[in-house]
């Protein structure tokens, strides 16, 4: 039993992780038994974008650094995968400019996501060292820029993404225990990532940028190992994602669906998976009532204009909330601990280094 | 190409932009903040004219004043709001804060006003035409440059020779400083802020009376411009923001001559480039100003 605590609590918040692993999975379990299959398909949703922001939070949480071009590697996972995965009929037919040789290729939905997971990565690699020199405004700016840059091409590259028209046809294959288990790895993987040694040197950067060099810390090398490794997450998301909407334009890939991605991480707070976890939770829960109520409301005629905007104006409203009343999110920086397990721990310490007490 | 007409094009469209820059690197030189939330002054202006434009009589000028003003105060008031109270905390902060005004502003207009575009009314010498130099063009155009000539110089002024600007220019050299000066904080970024949003606003006129019309989503390309411009022309000094206006204009138009059709729609994807390689290579942009080395590595 001590043994079984002691591990829980050797490293800052592994037991509050593997707890949130637990019950997303009791919850899946749950869900698919006893709720309606609008559910099944929400929690599905869940599990994916909860994938999505825990990737973000691999870099943006560890390094500091707005990460924009996030969701464009995103598109990226879902474009690659989507273009490999559908049978060569159905692409000759969706997307009618498509170049030849990509019609022709064709992979099974698992390596597919895969691939385009390395895609994602290997773009990445491609681009991401000069890029990561920069910090604060400048390096915001260019990580912007670098996202319209991609989204210009999504839209216009007509042979490959259909341009901005929907990209159609793609196969269900994401069901809510491929999602889950999506989830949990990338929970327990970021998990270990922000312990690890890499990702410690990445906080010790984003703490403060000048220390971090004088101990022998190279930012641009740890910055740009974990820009890749996020990408690639990304684009594992990005397919999992697309093969469970099944159809998607580049707009999914564009400045609003960062919005909602970031959101979900400053809420629950950036620095911690625990924070970006509760924050996805927070936030879905949020939208989907915010959704039911703008779709109530538009039919149920109660007012007589057609209202747009409700969940958005309200998911700005509380981060903005948020960032004046506690900046760090939720829970902050730091992992969320159990007090008491702590105390516990801590006794049994002091009671074996202590040794047996003397009568006397 | 370069003839008369190209001249005025780039003129009229360099002005537009260089006061666009200007308003953005207002606020930036002195809070180190890029505020993604500017575009949204321009569309807040835009609506200004709708609404005072269907339900007041006012005559047309008098509407275009108020909104330019409203602009102004808008961007004063996200500033007491928002901006205030996260200043001292981080600076990613402040950016999610802007980021999050914009989509706070544009749900505002999507919710209560509407999702379509909306027709707005404006002077007629928006749509009239003028022949300058043998060339005929909309007057607007030349309206854009004469604005540009007086606002450029008003600002100048202010700027130079009041104790206002003076603070303002120190501020956006070592802000620290410039309060052990005793220099009031709060007064300098409101200011900013404030002139940041007329900018805005005048801005608005033209670029609204080109289409006119408003739509919630008015703002993106605009703000875009400016991140372009500002960039160009160097972040950190007032002039540079002017010359990136200009050199984006003149950009702007070479490549719509140069670019081969096929080529045309990537040509945001050409700009976007140029403003990462001129972040990469040249920060400081074409005016240095009181640029200093922020990168690492």
């Amino acid at each position: 039993m001590t043994f079984l605590l002691r591990f829980l609590t050797r490293v800052p918040g592994r037991l509050t992780v593997i707890t949130f692993a637990v019950l997303l999975a009791v919850g899946a379990v749950l869900v698919n038994s006893s709720a309606p299959r609008v559910w099944i398909g929400i929690y599905t949703y869940f599990c994916v974008t909860l994938m999505l922001v825990l990737g973000l939070q691999m870099f943006m949480g560890n390094s500091g650094i707005l990460n924009w071009t996030y969701v464009g590697f995103v598109g990226i996972g879902a474009y690659v995968s989507s273009i490999l995965s559908v049978t060569p009929s159905v692409k000759a037919l969706g997307v009618p400019n498509m170049y030849p040789a990509l019609v022709e290729l064709h992979l099974p939905v698992v390596p597919a996501i895969l691939v385009g997971a390395l895609v994602a990565a290997a773009l990445a690699a491609a681009i991401a060292w000069p890029l990561m020199r920069l910090s604060d405004a400048v390096g915001v700016i260019t990580l912007f820029a670098a996202l319209i840059v991609m989204h210009v091409i999504m839209t216009q590259w007509d042979n490959v993404t259909n341009g901005p028209r929907t990209f159609f046809g793609v196969q269900e294959f994401t069901t809510i225990w491929i999602a889950v288990g999506g989830a949990i790895v990338t929970l327990i993987g970021a998990h270990m990532f922000r312990e690890s040694s890499l990702g410690l040197r990445l906080r010790a950067s984003r703490d403060d940028r000048f220390a971090a060099p004088a101990i022998g810390i190279s930012v641009v090398r740890v910055r740009y190992l974990t820009f890749v490794l996020s990408s690639f997450v990304a684009g594992l998301g990005g397919g999992l994602w697309a093969h469970y909407i099944t159809s998607f334009s580049p707009k999914s890939f564009y400045v609003a669906e960062m919005f909602v991605l970031m959101t979900m991480l400053v809420i629950g707070g950036a620095g911690s998976i625990t924070g970006a976890a509760l924050g996805s939770a927070v936030i879905t829960i949020l939208r989907q009532g915010l959704l039911q109520l703008e779709s109530y409301l538009n039919n149920s005629g109660v007012i007589s204009f057609e209202v747009y905007g409700l969940t958005e104006l309200g998911m700005a409203f509380l981060l903005i909330v948020m960032l004046i009343w506690r900046p760090d999110g939720i829970i902050g920086g730091r992992e969320l601990h159990l007090p008491f397990l702590r105390r516990r721990i801590a006794a049994a310490d002091a009671a074996e280094t202590a040794g047996p007490t003397d009568p006397i | 190409m370069i003839d008369a007409e190209f001249l005025i094009n780039t003129l009229s469209l360099g002005s537009l932009y260089a006061l666009l820059a200007l308003g953005l690197v207002f606020v930036y030189g002195i809070l180190k903040l890029v505020n993604f939330a500017y575009g949204e002054y321009i569309m807040v202006a835009g609506y200004g004219l709708f609404l005072l434009g269907s339900y007041t009589a006012l005559p047309l000028w008098v509407i275009m004043i108020l909104s330019v003003l409203l602009a102004a105060a808008v961007s004063y008031l996200t500033e007491i709001v928002a901006f205030r109270p996260v200043r001292t905390k981080s600076l990613t902060a402040m950016l999610i804060t802007s980021f999050a005004i914009s989509v706070l502003l544009q749900n505002a207009a999507l919710l209560f006003v509407s999702p379509r575009s909306r027709a707005v009314r404006l002077p007629a010498a928006f749509s009239q035409s003028i022949t300058v130099l043998g060339v005929t063009t909309p007057l607007r155009n030349v309206l854009t440059i004469v604005t540009a000539i007086v606002l450029l110089a008003g600002l100048t002024v202010l700027m130079k020779y009041t104790v206002l600007g003076i603070a303002m220019r120190a501020a956006a050299d070592k802000f620290t400083t410039t309060r052990l000066m005793g220099v009031p904080a709060n007064l300098v970024i409101s200011v900013a802020f404030i002139i940041s949003g007329f900018l805005a606003g005048v801005v608005a006129m033209f670029w609204i009376g080109r289409s006119s019309s408003v739509d919630p989503l008015i703002g993106f390309a605009p703000l875009l411009i400016a991140f372009i411009a500002t960039v160009i022309g160097g972040m950190h000094s007032l002039a540079g923001a002017v010359a990136g206006g200009f050199v984006y204009g003149l950009l702007f138009n070479m490549l719509s001559i140069l670019l081969p059709a096929s080529v045309i729609s990537y040509r945001d994807a050409f700009m976007f480039v140029i403003v990462i390689l001129f972040l990469l290579l040249r920060p400081e942009g074409l005016i240095k100003g009181s640029y200093t080395e922020e990168r690492v590595g």
